[in-house]
């Protein structure tokens, strides 16, 4: 079952009533149209009960190479690539040699703790314990960080935390103005310099204003880059710097953006801003649409970095702490 | 990253040259290893398999060249096939003979949509055409504000009405203002929306029915995976889309999604956008896209980039300096700026095959080559043709004179003959294996 965002968000005391907030939150959700969203909502109504009951891709009759070619096809076709989709086959393969798989139930099963065992890797929480605490938000262009920035705040708020918004992309056209709305919209300060400017500089001036409002959380928002720019990625290595050098330890989470729809190259862009600026989690965007965002998978296999948090539309309250199983359970929905 | 698909080939078909015909075991050993190339292309299975299935017809008793290996052979059938499936030649606008000749942009939130509508209309300023852009994406903060501050930048009229409320009418309005100010193409932004948003899928049918749009694009992002086909042909289905352009080509991903969204809907990529900057931005080439995807190395490009940008005698003279190793400052310095100007270096590298897979992956900081520039520009005519007299009090002169220090110029000139070494052996056709990967990297 999905956590509630206190138990995600380490350093936040349980308020009074938590529990009711994390329903309500549910039950604000409007009715999405189709898509994965829309499974993985009723994935989580169905948790209790089965995989297999709403399991349709991979149809089990018997243990034959039809049906691992099908578990194989269903694999590739969530983008999950070629590399996981075979460990996780061979792995189901050597279970089922053992004797471990052998009616439909025990299939599912074993085929959902696989993928939860993949996704095991790290801390699920997301660290806002220091104060402030430091958020840094990277990716490639228009994957969803500052969107996804928006929701954080405003799910921090609602925590009862106080947040800065950083404006550090400086470089796209009208990026400062589209944060400065999320920040009007969440009832939180944006800092904020010109256009080109540096965005160390931002990131400057937001912690200080952090100190003097002694405030929770400072969330910065960075430029979209490609993961191949050397440039831009050394200017992110920068700005992880700047954050270093004012507050010991900081920041305390660099998040990754990742959009449901990338295909394998998603797997790249995880390696190389590890690399650059040690991502601590993937926030694994638009997962309200078609696409099931495999790639998740893939990079937890092969880099062990923790899924954090899905987003799941445009508004606000659209973002929702990972859940593996019920993950699991939406990738082999039709 | 993975090998490409060639060495692969070469691998498992072994690299005898002229074999006679290839036998049925190697050729479903070459179709295990294009299968999972095409897949980790992100190229649709569904379309893989029809794909394979075809490659492997057409390479059964195909004989193999006499001047090729059987994975030669087998990879120029693919090339061949994948380049069929892509499309024909680059296939352009179509332009009212009334105008304004209107165009419309639609895709997913974030594959670029803004930023393609801003080169689009470069493009068609280049070409002497007389674009006016229309903001019709209500819905992103701020993706209004973002369309204006392009226009500004370009000096092309943004159309959008303040507050506005309805894409439709402000699509609508937009073409009328284009009409009444002579422009003749009105490109029309919209938000980005999934393609199963039904409320917004109405909209843009709307706005078809609306001002009836000559061109409809499709943005597709070069990183998108196996949902690409669903997203195209929701959209083929809702608003019958005239071509794509592909976005964030300057990146690392295959593409294969190109492959997919123009074999299940038939409509072909018109556009590829290669950059942050606004003017990269180009006309799309299939057969180049087969090469990416097979990891082959778009020699296409480079070559054409090249002649775009050296002149031709220029070109000649210098492949006989090389040849001859007399490689000079003043060349060196040349060729890095005709070089900067096709693009950033480490795009230039990965398109020549051959190049070690190390070396491509050697960063290039562009703020270095400025150094580099201004460390050979404090070097005397002399100095530049016969670098072998630049002594200890000379490099010291040029250090102070390029304000950087001698140690940055002792580097220069270290890498400088490395450098005449290496094109001595590109000349002489053997293939570079001993490049230090270092020798293009900062820290000159
Ligand atoms: N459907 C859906 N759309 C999303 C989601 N997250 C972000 N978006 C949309 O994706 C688009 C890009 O989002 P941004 O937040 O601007 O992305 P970004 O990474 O900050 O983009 P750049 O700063 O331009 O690199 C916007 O239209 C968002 O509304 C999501 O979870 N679901
Ligand atoms: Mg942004």
């Amino acid at each position: 079952m999905t956590r509630s965002w206190h138990e995600v968000f380490k350093g936040v005391d349980e308020p009074a009533g938590a529990a009711e907030a994390a329903e309500d939150a549910v039950g604000e959700e409007k009715e999405k149209s189709g898509g994965f969203f829309k499974r993985l909502k009723a994935g989580l109504a169905k948790s209790r009960k089965n995989m297999q009951q709403h399991m349709s891709t991979v149809m089990f009759d018997k243990l034959d190479a039809e049906l691992w070619e099908q578990l194989e096809e269903t694999l590739i076709f969530a983008d999950c690539g070629v590399d996981s989709t075979v460990a996780i086959v061979d792995r189901m393969e050597k279970e089922a040699q053992e004797g471990l798989i052998r009616t439909r139930e025990q299939f599912y099963e074993r085929l959902e703790a696989a993928l939860v065992d993949i996704f095991a890797a790290g801390d699920y929480r997301i660290d806002v314990s220091h104060h402030p605490s430091v958020i840094l938000v990277v990716g490639v262009n228009g994957t969803g960080k500052t969107t996804t920035i928006g929701k954080i705040a405003w799910h921090l708020k609602r925590e009862g935390m106080s947040v800065v918004l950083a404006a550090a992309d400086t470089f796209r056209a009208a990026a400062i103005e589209q944060l400065g709305e999320w920040g009007e919209r969440v009832g939180c300060p944006v800092i904020r310099q010109e256009r080109g400017s540096d965005p160390g500089a931002v990131v400057y001036d937001a912690i200080s204003a952090a100190r003097s409002r002694d405030a929770d959380v400072v969330i910065v928002d960075t430029a979209g880059r490609l993961h191949t720019q050397v440039p831009l990625m050394e200017e992110l290595k920068k700005i992880h710097r700047v954050i270093g050098k004012q507050i010991e330890g900081a920041p305390h989470e660099t998040l990754l953006s990742v959009d449901a729809t990338t295909g394998q190259n998603g797997l790249t862009q995880a390696r190389l801003f590890s690399e650059a600026v040690d991502v601590s989690g993937v926030v694994l965007t638009k997962l309200d649409g078609t696409a099931k965002g495999g790639i998740a998978v893939a990079i937890s296999h092969e880099l062990d970095i923790p899924i954090k948090l899905i987003g799941v539309g445009e508004q606000l309250e659209d973002l929702r702490p990972f859940d593996a199983g019920d993950f699991a359970r939406a990738l082999f929905e039709d | 990253m993975f090998d490409t698909l060639s060495d692969k080939l070469q691998d498992v078909l072994g690299d005898l040259k002229g074999q006679g015909s290839l036998t049925e075991d190697d050729i479903n050993k070459a179709m295990r290893e294009i299968r999972l190339a095409l897949l980790e292309a992100d190229v649709n299975f569904k379309v893989v398999k029809h794909f394979v299935a075809s490659v492997k017809e057409r390479s059964l008793g195909a004989e193999v060249m006499e001047s090729l290996t059987p994975g030669q052979q087998v990879v120029k059938i693919v090339h061949e096939e994948l380049s069929k499936l892509m499309g024909a030649a680059s296939t352009k606008l179509s332009f009212s003979p009334r105008p304004p000749t209107v165009v419309l942009m639609v895709g997913l939130q974030g594959s670029g949509k803004t930023t393609a509508c801003a080169k689009l209309a470069k493009h068609l300023m280049s070409q002497g055409k007389n674009p006016t852009l229309i903001a019709a994406d209500i819905y992103r903060p701020a993706a209004i504000d973002q369309l204006q501050t392009l226009g500004e930048q370009m000096k092309i009229p943004v159309f959008t009405i303040d507050g506005g409320d309805d894409a439709v009418e402000i699509a609508r309005r937009g073409v009328e203002a284009a009409v009444e100010s002579g422009r003749d193409v009105a490109i029309i932004d919209t938000a980005g929306r999934l393609h199963i948003d039904e409320e917004l899928m109405a909209e843009l049918v709307d706005i078809r029915a609306r001002v009836k749009p000559h061109n409809i694009l499709l943005v597709l992002d070069s990183m998108a995976g196996q949902d690409a086909v669903n997203v195209a042909e929701q959209f083929q289905e809702k608003v019958d889309f005239d071509g794509v352009i592909l976005t964030k080509l300057d990146g690392d991903a295959r593409g294969g999604a190109a492959l997919s969204v123009k074999a299940v809907t038939g409509k072909p990529i018109k556009f590829a956008s290669t950059g942050e900057k606004l003017n990269a931005f180009d006309y799309f080439h299939p057969d180049r896209m087969a090469s990416r995807i097979l990891g082959m190395g778009d020699v296409l490009t480079l070559i054409e980039k090249a002649q775009a940008t050296v002149d031709e005698k220029k070109a000649r003279e210098l492949e006989e300096k090389m040849r001859k190793a007399q490689f000079t400052f003043d060349d060196f310095l040349e060729q890095m700026q005709n070089m900067r100007k096709m693009g950033p270096l480490t795009g230039m590298l990965s398109m020549i095959p051959g190049i070690p897979k190390q070396l491509k992956q050697t960063q290039i900081d562009e703020r270095e080559l400025d150094r580099v520039e201004a460390i050979i520009c404090s070097m005397t005519r002399e100095e530049r043709t016969t670098p072998d007299i630049i002594n200890g009090s000379r490099r010291k002169r040029i250090a102070a004179g390029s304000g950087t220090n001698v140690q940055a110029v002792n580097q220069l000139i270290n890498r400088f003959k490395q450098m005449q070494k290496m094109m001595k052996q590109l000349s002489s056709g053997k293939k570079m294996q001993n490049i230090p990967p270092d020798l293009l990297k900062g820290g000159y």
